[in-house]
């Protein structure tokens, strides 16, 4: 695979330069900041791919960042799957299907009660009839339920398990792209978090080197 | 493949926001205590979590769970400096207001409740929202994690300018950000892989 496993990605994507105050105030969560990047080697790295595949890992993953507006991040896996072979097709594929499941969210329906004047509909992705040949009917899948967890988390139903079962998926390979996907919401919200503070500490303290 | 879907007859689901202690039920198998591993174990980080259906299932990734785990306890337990463990707990819990996970919020807010001992204040941010008044620090917090779990993502300068107007440094900032990035996380496991109940366990 790639060399990335020295780079911290979050600090990566985010820009965070050593030796800035905000790389010394991530300093101070040592370990958070180390089993971030360890959850992100632990599902792009893993010991083996037997669960899901390294395509689908880095596919599900572009298309979460991507339909998130994450750009940046979109093009981090994006690239990571280009240098799969025989993926270009799903790449160029994946860009299209990002701007489809671009919406607002979160959404969704609560259980039936006092909280169901809060419910709110929204899209419901289902991957372009067009592009099904270009991938598996598994990853098809994957990338429906990963739009239901992105958007729409509370809609979760049991369905929505058979439906991976169904289209190919183990136990433990649904408990992987669970992982993933939630994974992928957390590492997008950091690193978007962090960028618009250190843009702000770009402004208000240009010179003052804090580190050390 | 043979796995199934666990069908849970779950006569209890809980339909409101609530401080109170829940169970959770899965809707795929978790793996059989009997059965894990070091390996397993190790992914556990806490041997007490082999009792919960929750981390028994999560473990079937064994390396993930345990560095989420280790994420987790950092950007909450780690008190030594930084923002109170109760606006931490105030982060969890708004976020998963807001993303609909009744659960996750059950937890946290009886955390963020435990170490404010601000119980009421907590309770109208389960009952009416996030966008309860619940005075200018905590909405200032309420507003960052809302912004951040909004997709697309709404955390704008605005969000920090608010936090810093409230008291908050750089460094406690980061843990705004931290906590309310990671529920994004959990709230996402907690919803789809299985389901809450009144019935604790």
């Amino acid at each position: 695979m790639t060399s990335t496993e020295t780079t911290d990605i979050i600090d990566l994507l985010a820009g965070i330069e050593p030796g800035s105050s905000l790389d010394a105030i991530r300093g101070r969560r040592l370990q958070a900041r180390e089993n971030a990047q360890k959850s992100y080697l632990a599902l792009f790295e893993p010991r083996d791919f037997d669960d899901m595949l390294a395509a689908e890992r880095c596919a599900v993953a572009a298309f979460v960042a991507g339909v998130h507006g994450e750009r940046a991040v979109a093009d981090f896996y994006l690239a990571r799957l280009g240098k799969i072979e025989g993926s270009l097709q799903l790449v160029e594929t994946l860009k299209a299907e990002i701007e489809r499941g671009k919406t607002i969210g979160p959404y969704g329906a609560f259980p039936a009660g006092p909280l169901s004047s809060e419910d709110k509909t929204g899209l419901i992705y289902r991957l372009a009839e067009g592009r099904k040949s270009v991938m598996s009917g598994r990853l098809a899948a994957a990338l429906e339920h990963a739009h239901l967890l992105v958007f729409r988390p509370r809609d979760a139903k049991p369905e929505a398990m058979q439906a991976l079962l169904d289209a190919g998926w183990s136990s433990t390979g649904i408990v992987v792209l669970s992982q993933l996907v939630a994974f992928l919401s957390f590492q997008v919200r950091s690193v978007a978090g962090l960028r618009t503070l250190g843009a702000s500490l770009a402004v208000s303290a240009p010179a003052a080197a804090k580190a050390g | 493949m043979n796995d199934t879907v666990v069908v849970q007859d779950n006569k209890s689901e809980p339909v409101a926001f609530t401080q109170a202690e829940l169970g959770w039920l899965p809707w795929l198998a978790p793996l059989p205590e009997a059965e894990l591993t070091e390996r397993h174990l190790a992914g556990l980080v806490d041997r007490a979590r082999a009792k919960s259906d929750y981390f028994r299932l999560l473990v079937r990734d064994p390396e993930v769970l345990e560095a989420r785990t280790r994420t987790d306890k950092d950007i909450f337990y780690n008190v030594a400096d930084g923002l109170p463990r109760a606006e931490r707990e105030l982060a969890a819990a708004a976020t998963s207001r807001y993303n609909g996970c009744i659960y996750c919020a059950s937890v946290h807010a009886r955390f963020a409740t435990t170490y404010s001992k601000r119980g009421d204040d907590v309770q109208r941010l389960l009952d009416e929202g996030v966008g309860a008044d619940l005075g200018a620090r905590w909405n200032a917090v309420v507003k960052a994690s809302v912004a951040l779990a909004s997709t697309p993502i709404a955390f704008g300068k605005e969000h920090i300018e608010e936090l810093r107007r409230v008291g908050l440094d750089d460094a406690e900032i980061v843990d705004v950000i931290n906590s309310a990035a990671f529920f994004n996380w959990a709230n996402r496991l907690m919803l789809s892989l299985g389901e809450p109940t009144l019935a604790a366990k």
